[in-house]
Parts: structure tokens; sequence; C-alpha cells
């Protein structure tokens, strides 16, 4: 038996008579169901009184091994699966995929499907970002803007409806062209829509959230993610831009036909406190949604008449042997694909995702040390993360 | 950002490294789309650190890590870097025997490769030497197996439940 001194018991129960008001450390487990972390995930707090010691993260709730399927399922059959990834942003996941495949098949796809795959990614990205922009809202306290953004968000989600039949799934891009030609009047509507949206987050939006007081108080000089850090960590996307790095795949690595068009890349300034904080990242997105309106406008204008698929694709597709890497910015960074092809499967030998969530969620331990507890739902928020592009 | 400055060819690249290090890089084929440089296993650490700080490589993001189950004996890690700065990328493979599955980490150099390695630990069974946190990211902690190896089988029980569904029975 070893010897029990009664000095240690007091340590241990953090009552030493000599120790005055010894305090401990609380464990607080914030999820896996919990409404803010917009998806199962579970984050592990210590906790000194209301400042957070440590924050690890525990994901993996939503796994499904989609690397694993696709190595199960023919060429075209990833692209389902692709969509449940980011179910927020599926043109995006589609997109990037495609692109990949397209490339290690070195073929072209017609003009008229370039046009339609920017017009459709850019339209969810507007559907994305009115997501990120009303559950942002709601985690702070706000409920009205959530609203407001989803009204929003159901023109662009009706729009899609009537082109491909779905409002989240849509399995819009396939190898070599697009599903479904655009309908008579799509033009028209899309423009009518970009019209009122355009008004709307000047008028609407931006005075009732994005310059509320409250709202400023809560996310400005908050989880600030300087661009050094940023970087090291892989952080993509609209979190990296909101740090202030100039950077964006659209125009800094060109892929599809985006070299044609004209927007700017916003970038965070500071503007209510520090660079790289809360509401710099949130602001970016905001902005991102008119610079997408700008886009989709010039590619309706440009778009051509002509097929929408690559007529040599077969129904049984032969990819050659190779591998290759592709990438596209998806709304929430950087979406990149290793493809590997043996040239004799009719499936992917490998296919690695590149998820941007999962890396910009990595971070969070790092930026929340020594915040508020209150502000961890802020610092998550402003991430934007979608549980089922991180665990995929 | 400035663009295309100090652009550097893959052959370039290819050729300072072999000046630096000699023999841990190896000889690898170049004219295939996207090539992968072939990299000792022991020497990945120190090529990742000389890649990230060398002024005109300056590789400071790794846009992605995957682990790749080659064949009946090896397994392969790829790097795939990029630099912000000079815009030029360069992919590293790195191939290790799978009943030796191990490797220096990288995750001192970038950040970002401690929640990579530790997937490509979950779903593939490499070890990362070193690595602050070698535990398993997406599948629970007492998990069997490594799901992305070609010969992986299910487990039939975990803690108590069965794991596929069963199997529809003809009539």
């Amino acid at each position: 038996m070893p010897e029990i001194k009664t000095d240690d018991v007091y340590i241990e129960l953090g009552k030493h008579p000599k120790a005055g008001f010894a305090t401990d450390d609380m464990i607080l487990q914030m999820g896996p169901q919990h409404p803010s972390t917009h998806g199962v995930l579970r984050i592990e707090c210590v906790t000194d009184g209301e400042i957070i010691k440590k924050a690890t993260c525990h994901i993996g709730y939503l796994h499904r091994c989609f690397e694993k399927h696709a190595e199960n399922v023919m060429w075209q059959g990833v692209i389902p699966f692709t969509d449940r990834m980011d179910y927020l942003a599926s043109m995006g996941q589609n997109f990037s995929y495609v692109i990949t495949v397209e490339k290690l098949m070195g073929i072209e796809v017609p003009e008229r499907a370039e046009y339609m795959r920017v017009i459709t990614a850019e339209l969810q990205r507007i559907a994305s970002h009115l997501m990120a922009y009303g559950t942002y809202g709601m985690d702070i306290g706000a409920f009205t803007p959530f609203l407001w953004a989803f009204r929003e968000r159901e023109y662009v989600l009706d729009l899609f409806e009537k082109l491909c039949g779905a409002r989240l799934l849509y399995n819009y891009m396939w190898i070599g062209g697009v599903s479904h030609d655009v309908y008579d009047g799509f033009a028209e509507e899309c423009m009518s829509f970009l019209d009122t949206f355009e008004r709307v987050v000047f008028e609407e939006f931006n005075p009732i959230l994005t310059y509320n007081k409250i709202f400023i108080e809560r996310t400005a000089n908050v989880g600030i993610l300087s661009p050094e850090l940023a970087i090291d960590y892989g952080i993509t996307g609209p979190c990296l831009r909101g740090s202030g790095v100039d950077w964006d795949l659209r125009r800094d690595d060109p892929y599809s036909i985006y070299d044609r068009f004209d927007f700017e890349v916003i970038t965070g300034k500071g503007e209510m406190g520090t660079v790289g904080d809360c509401w710099d990242r949130f602001m970016v997105r905001v902005l991102e949604m008119i610079e997408s309106v700008k886009i989709i406008r010039q590619a309706l204008q440009q778009m051509p008449e002509g097929p929408i698929m690559n007529e040599k694709i077969k129904k049984v597709i032969r990819v050659p042997a190779g591998r290759v890497y592709g990438r596209t910015e998806a709304p929430r960074g950087e979406l990149g694909y290793y493809l590997i092809s043996d040239g004799k499967g009719r499936g992917p030998n490998r296919l690695k995702a590149r998820s941007p969530c999962f890396s910009n969620l990595s971070v969070l331990e790092e930026i929340s040390r020594g915040c508020m507890l209150a502000d961890l739902i802020a610092i998550i928020g402003s991430l934007d993360i979608v549980l089922g592009c991180v665990d995929r | 950002m400035v663009q295309g400055e100090f652009v550097m060819t893959i052959e370039e690249i290819y050729k300072k490294l072999r000046k630096s290090f000699g023999g841990t890089i190896l000889e690898s084929d170049l004219e295939v789309l996207e090539p992968v440089v072939g990299i000792e296993p022991q020497s990945i650490a120190e090529v990742s650190g000389f890649l990230k700080n060398e002024p005109d490589l300056k590789f400071t993001s790794l846009m992605c890590l995957s682990s790749v189950d080659l064949d009946e004996e090896n397994l392969q890690v790829v790097y795939h870097l990029h630099s912000m700065d000079h815009n030029h990328k360069i992919i590293l493979g790195v191939i290790i025997p799978k009943n030796a599955a191990k490797i220096p980490t990288v995750s001192g150099v970038w950040r970002t490769a401690n929640w990579h390695e530790r997937e490509a630990f979950d779903l593939m069974g490499v070890e990362f030497e070193g690595h602050p946190d070698h535990r398993r990211i997406l599948c629970p902690d007492d998990w069997e197996g490594h799901p992305l190896r070609k010969d992986y089988v299910v487990q039939e029980m975990y803690n108590g439940l069965p794991v596929p569904y069963p199997k529809e029975e003809d009539d």
C-alpha cells in the first residue's frame, strides 16, 4: 500500500487549506446534437470559467467512406455520391469531379455546356452563401435574416428544379457536358432574380444583419485568423480571403471558362475590427454573392447555341491509365479530387476527395484558444462548415 | 498577388532537389501528365522543410495528402504542394511496404498535415512517426482494420451490433 498524504488528497479535491480558492478545469461537451454546429459535430471544450483552454473536434459522425464507394461504381456513378458530400453546394462538387475526369480523358466540353456549368455553379454559390448568411445570423441570435435568406434561396432552388428536376442533389453535370439544356425563359427568370437579389442584399440583408450593432459586437475582433496561419492550415475559400489573402482559384488557377469573366476577388479589410476576424469572413461571403451575380449576368449574355454533351462520350466510359489532381473553387473553398485510373476498370481505382471544410475546421482548435465560450459559436459559424463535406 | 514571376517548371525543381539531396530523390518519370517525384521514406520531412523554406521554391501550402493502395506489397503517400507566392506546383510520392507502413510526419512543416495524416492512418493504415496526435479521425477509435485497403473486410460485429446489413434471403 502506498502511503497517502493528506496534502495530496486536498490537492486532488482542489481544497488545500493553503491553496485558497483553487479552481478546476471543466470539460464541456458541445454537440453532437447542437443547433449551431451545423450538423453532427462534437467539440470537447476544456474550460476555465468561461474561457476556453482547448477545444478538440471529434468528427466522423457522418462518415460514409465515400472514397470506398467510389471504387465500386462506374465513372458516372460517382457523381451522385459527390452530390451528397456537400449537400448545400452540390453543383460545385459535381463540377470538380467532372473536370477532373475530363482532364484525365483529355476531352473537350461543348461551349454551351461550359456556360451552363458556370451559371449553375455560381447560382449554387449564391444559394450556399445565403445559407451561411442566414444560419450565421441565427447562431448569433437573429431570427429574421434566416427567413429572408431562405426566401431568396428558394428562388435559386426553384430555378434548379425547373432546370434539372432536383432541388438539392442535382447530378446535373455529367462527364462531357450537362444533363439538361435550359428551358425557354430560363435566362429571363434568372435575370429577374439577379436584379431583385442585388437590391435585396444592399437594402435588406446589409442593414438588418451585416451592419447591425449587436452583430458587429459579437463578431468583430473575434476568432482572428492571421494570413500565415491560414495558409499553414490549408484554409481556402472565403475563410482564406477573409484573412486578407488575395487568392481565388477562379482567377489564379483558372479552370473551365472562368478566364472570360470580369469579376473582383473580395478580401477582408478589417473594416470593423482586425483583418481575419469573424465579421470579415462573413462580409467576404456577402460581397462574393454580388460578384457571382456579375459572373452569371456575363455568362447569360455570352452563352452560345449548340450541343450540351460531347458526342464522343459513349455509355461505357473508358478512362486511360494515369493520375490527375483537379481542383475548383467550391463555395466553401478549394475542392480537389485526386483520381487514379488503371485504364482497365469501369470506375476509379482510387479517388481521394480533399474537402475544403475538413481543412477549414482543423484550425478551430488554434483560433478558439483563449476565447469565450459564447464566441466559439461565432467562430464555428464563420468557418461555414458542412459536416457532410468534413466527414465524407 | 504577384503571378508568373518565379514560376519554375517541374524539371527545374526536380534538378534543384537532386542537387541538394542526391540519391534520396528517386529517378522519376517526368513525361507523364502530372508527374510524381519519388522520395525515399526517411527523408520526406527534410525535403518538405526544404521545399517550404527555400526562397525560390516557397511551397507554403499543402493542397492534398493522399494515401494510395498501390499493389499487393506497397502503399504510397502522395503530397500535392503548391506555392501561392510563385504559383508553381509539385507532387511528391513516397512508397512504403505494407508490412512496415511507417513514415516520418510532415505535420511540423505544414500544420494542415495533422488532420490529413490522421485520415491516412485511419483509412489506409499508414503510421506517421512523430505525429503529435496520432489517433483515428473518421472511424471510431476501436474500429478494426483500415477501410481503404483493397483487401479490407468489414468486421462482423461492432460492440455487440452486427455491422453489415443482414443479407436478404431468397424465399
